[in-house]
């Protein structure tokens, strides 16, 4: 059993920390306070082959495996989690057209989303559809060569910047989850609208909005795979989007831990730096043994993803552990800061606000359980 | 048209810095980076190459551990890697080094409209010697400190940035340039080429490779054969605190004048 990182892996590790370090370190806690879309880093990371990088080299993408894409969120994440979100809410898109797109819908919005430098979004969740996606609202009907989407889709990351979406609609109402489709949408479609831009506790630069469709024209040949194959396609892509999710929550505490480290040692009480304590230490060194079971069992999800091999259960596992490991590591972080660590001249508070949601999207933590108990053969 | 670049695997100065019993630094200890002005001198080459989409090889000097540099100028988008590195070698100073280099170049193949790339100056040494010392050696003309560079044919238009102006240069390949950190901004690597970087050409040329090589003077190669050795290494002791005179009368002035009388500096 190895441990290690393949050399083409630590090369990618290597970068990232260098363009985190140089490029999303210095604008995080600025993107944090306007709320604003780091487009330039995005057009950065397009360029890098970071966006598309799992997507076949044939489409425009860097044809790197999901461990890869993992570490690069991971890295983003450490600065700014609105950054990797982004990025992991664009793969969301762009592999689902991989997997299931006919060559046609491949050769066509695949370099799009790559080469073009168009974001991508994935559009699942409804007003009252979240956890439980068989109630979704919006339809799709067959009028002639393309289909007629009414409804509406909220709490879409990357809702007001994309423009290619993996819309999800029921094309047989009476059929529950096996009634769902999948649609490619372009936002230029006619009847297709951007609703409410969500105001959110966090990943402030993580732009999120609601879709409206009405009498959305979506022409019959972006039909995603077969009709009523919708729900098949959302719940892969959700497996293979917990590992990203995953390696966001690794980076959030991974970030919050070296602060927390940096700080303690820089911060003199009772006569002594504080790292010197016993309860600091011992509460780094929990955090670190979280960060490391955390990379382990994100990890072990990204390659048995890229092995082809099934990892529904490890993935949910790593977002489970990882996303409750980021909320707990940045809680204990900023009260080791103290008074500081409230105020927002650290970046303690923010990364606490962005951790949170990492328990609830794509897929809740109770939802991973679900998941985990349903592979155990209970 | 083929592009050269020499570079050089310096220590990383954010880490711990270790000096051995002979005066030499302890290389192997050391966290290591890619000299930065050689990052611009890549850079500078990699711009050519995305212009022209000529072939950009990268040449250094060092242990076999050298090649993961190699490899990273390879995902920035270096084409070929030129690894020298021997027993024989270890120690050279910047003479021996040019020699070494300067041979490796002439052994892989220089011609008419190559160019080659050097940075200024590694951040170790400070000399800024190497690179102008293979121009030497090479018959080639050479252009230190280039801040900009504009091809025309087989000439380049280059600005040398000097301490109080600049100068405009032109000159015929094949030439030198040594290159300064306001020529560019280096690329980072990207994940393409990442993914084929331990695909390209490596090529490492042993002492048996270029001893034979006129450039190469056996008794002037290495630690014991560079003609500059080093005494001693050290860290200096940290500046003590400065001295502040306050005062705007005459005796203050008269007093600070005398200082730095005293101190020879006026």
């Amino acid at each position: 059993m190895d441990f290690n990182l393949s050399r083409e892996h630590l090369l990618i590790r290597k970068m990232m920390a260098q363009f985190t370090e140089n490029e999303v370190k210095p604008i995080a806690a600025e993107t944090d306070r306007t709320h604003e879309y780091p487009r330039e880093t995005m057009e950065k990371l397009f360029d890098l082959g970071v966006l598309g990088i799992n997507v076949p080299r044939e489409y425009g993408g860097a044809g790197a495996d999901a461990l890869a894409n993992a570490i690069c969120i991971e890295e983003l994440s450490k600065q700014c989690a609105s950054t990797g979100d982004i990025v992991a809410a664009y793969a969301l898109c762009a592999d689902p057209i991989a997997a299931y797109g006919t060559e046609e819908q491949k050769r066509k919005y695949l370099p799009m989303l790559t080469t073009g430098h168009k974001m991508g979004a994935f559009a699942l969740t409804e007003p009252n559809a979240g956890s439980d996606a068989s109630k979704g609202q919006t339809e799709a009907k067959l009028e002639g060569d393309h289909y007629v989407l009414n409804g509406s889709k909220i709490f879409i990351t990357n809702g007001y910047v994309a423009e290619v979406f993996v819309v999800f609609a029921m094309t047989d109402k009476s059929k529950g989850t096996k009634g769902i489709s999948a649609f490619i949408v372009e936002n230029t479609f006619p009847g297709f609208s951007v609703g409410k831009h969500e105001e959110k506790m966090g990943l402030h630069g993580s732009p999120t909005a609601e879709i409206v469709f009405q009498d959305c024209i979506v022409p019959k040949e972006n039909l995603l795979g077969q009709e009523g194959k919708g729900f098949r396609i959302a719940m892969a892509t959700l497996d293979g989007g917990r590992i990203g999710i995953a390696a966001q929550a690794l980076g959030i505490a991974e970030g919050a831990l070296q602060e927390a480290i940096q700080y303690t040692k820089s911060r003199i009480q009772f006569g002594k730096p504080i790292s010197k304590f016993q309860n600091t230490q011992f509460t780094l060194a929990d955090m670190e043994l979280g960060c490391e079971a955390g990379r382990l069992l994100t990890y072990q999800a990204a390659v048995l993803k890229s092995q082809g091999r099934p990892f529904t259960k490890e993935a949910a596992m790593a977002k489970l552990f990882c996303s409750e490991h980021a909320m707990k590591t940045t809680t204990k972080a900023l009260q080791l800061f103290g008074g500081y660590g409230y105020t927002n001249d650290y970046p303690i508070e923010r990364m606490m606000r962005d951790a949170k949601i990492t328990e609830i999207y794509e897929g809740t933590s109770e939802i991973q359980r679900v998941v985990i108990s349903a592979n155990m053969g209970l | 048209m083929k592009l050269f670049v020499t570079v050089k695997q310096v220590p990383d100065t954010s880490g711990k810095v270790s000096v051995k019993p002979d005066g030499t630094l302890d290389r192997a200890s050391m966290q290591t980076v890619i000299n930065p002005d050689d990052l611009n001198a890549v850079e500078a080459a990699l711009q050519l190459k995305d212009a022209c989409g000529c072939k950009v090889v990268a040449f250094t000097m060092g242990p076999p551990p050298a090649e993961g540099m190699l490899r990273e100028l390879m995902a920035m988008g270096v084409d070929e890697g030129v690894l020298i590195t021997a027993r024989e070698f270890g120690g050279s100073d910047t003479y021996a080094t040019s020699q070494i280099l300067a041979a490796a170049i002439d052994t892989y193949g220089l011609e008419a409209d190559d160019i080659v790339f050097s940075g200024r100056q590694a951040i170790d040494g400070d000399t800024a010697q190497v690179g102008p010392q293979i121009a030497e050696k090479l018959h080639l003309p050479q252009v230190s400190y280039v801040g900009a560079i504009e091809k025309n044919g087989d000439a380049l238009t280059v600005r040398r940035l000097l301490e109080d102006g600049y100068m405009t240069v032109k000159v015929r390949t094949p030439c030198l340039l040594t290159c300064v950190k306001e020529l560019n901004t280096p690329r980072y690597m990207n994940i393409r080429e990442i993914l084929c970087a331990y695909e390209k050409p490596l090529t490492v040329y042993d002492y048996d490779a270029l001893k034979d090589h006129p450039l190469i003077d056996a008794e002037t190669i290495g630690l014991k054969g560079s003609p500059t050795n080093i005494y001693k290494s050290f860290t200096p002791p940290p500046k003590g605190a400065g001295r502040i005179l306050e005062g705007s009368d005459r005796s203050t002035t008269d007093e600070l004048a005398g200082i730095l009388a005293a101190k020879h500096l006026i």
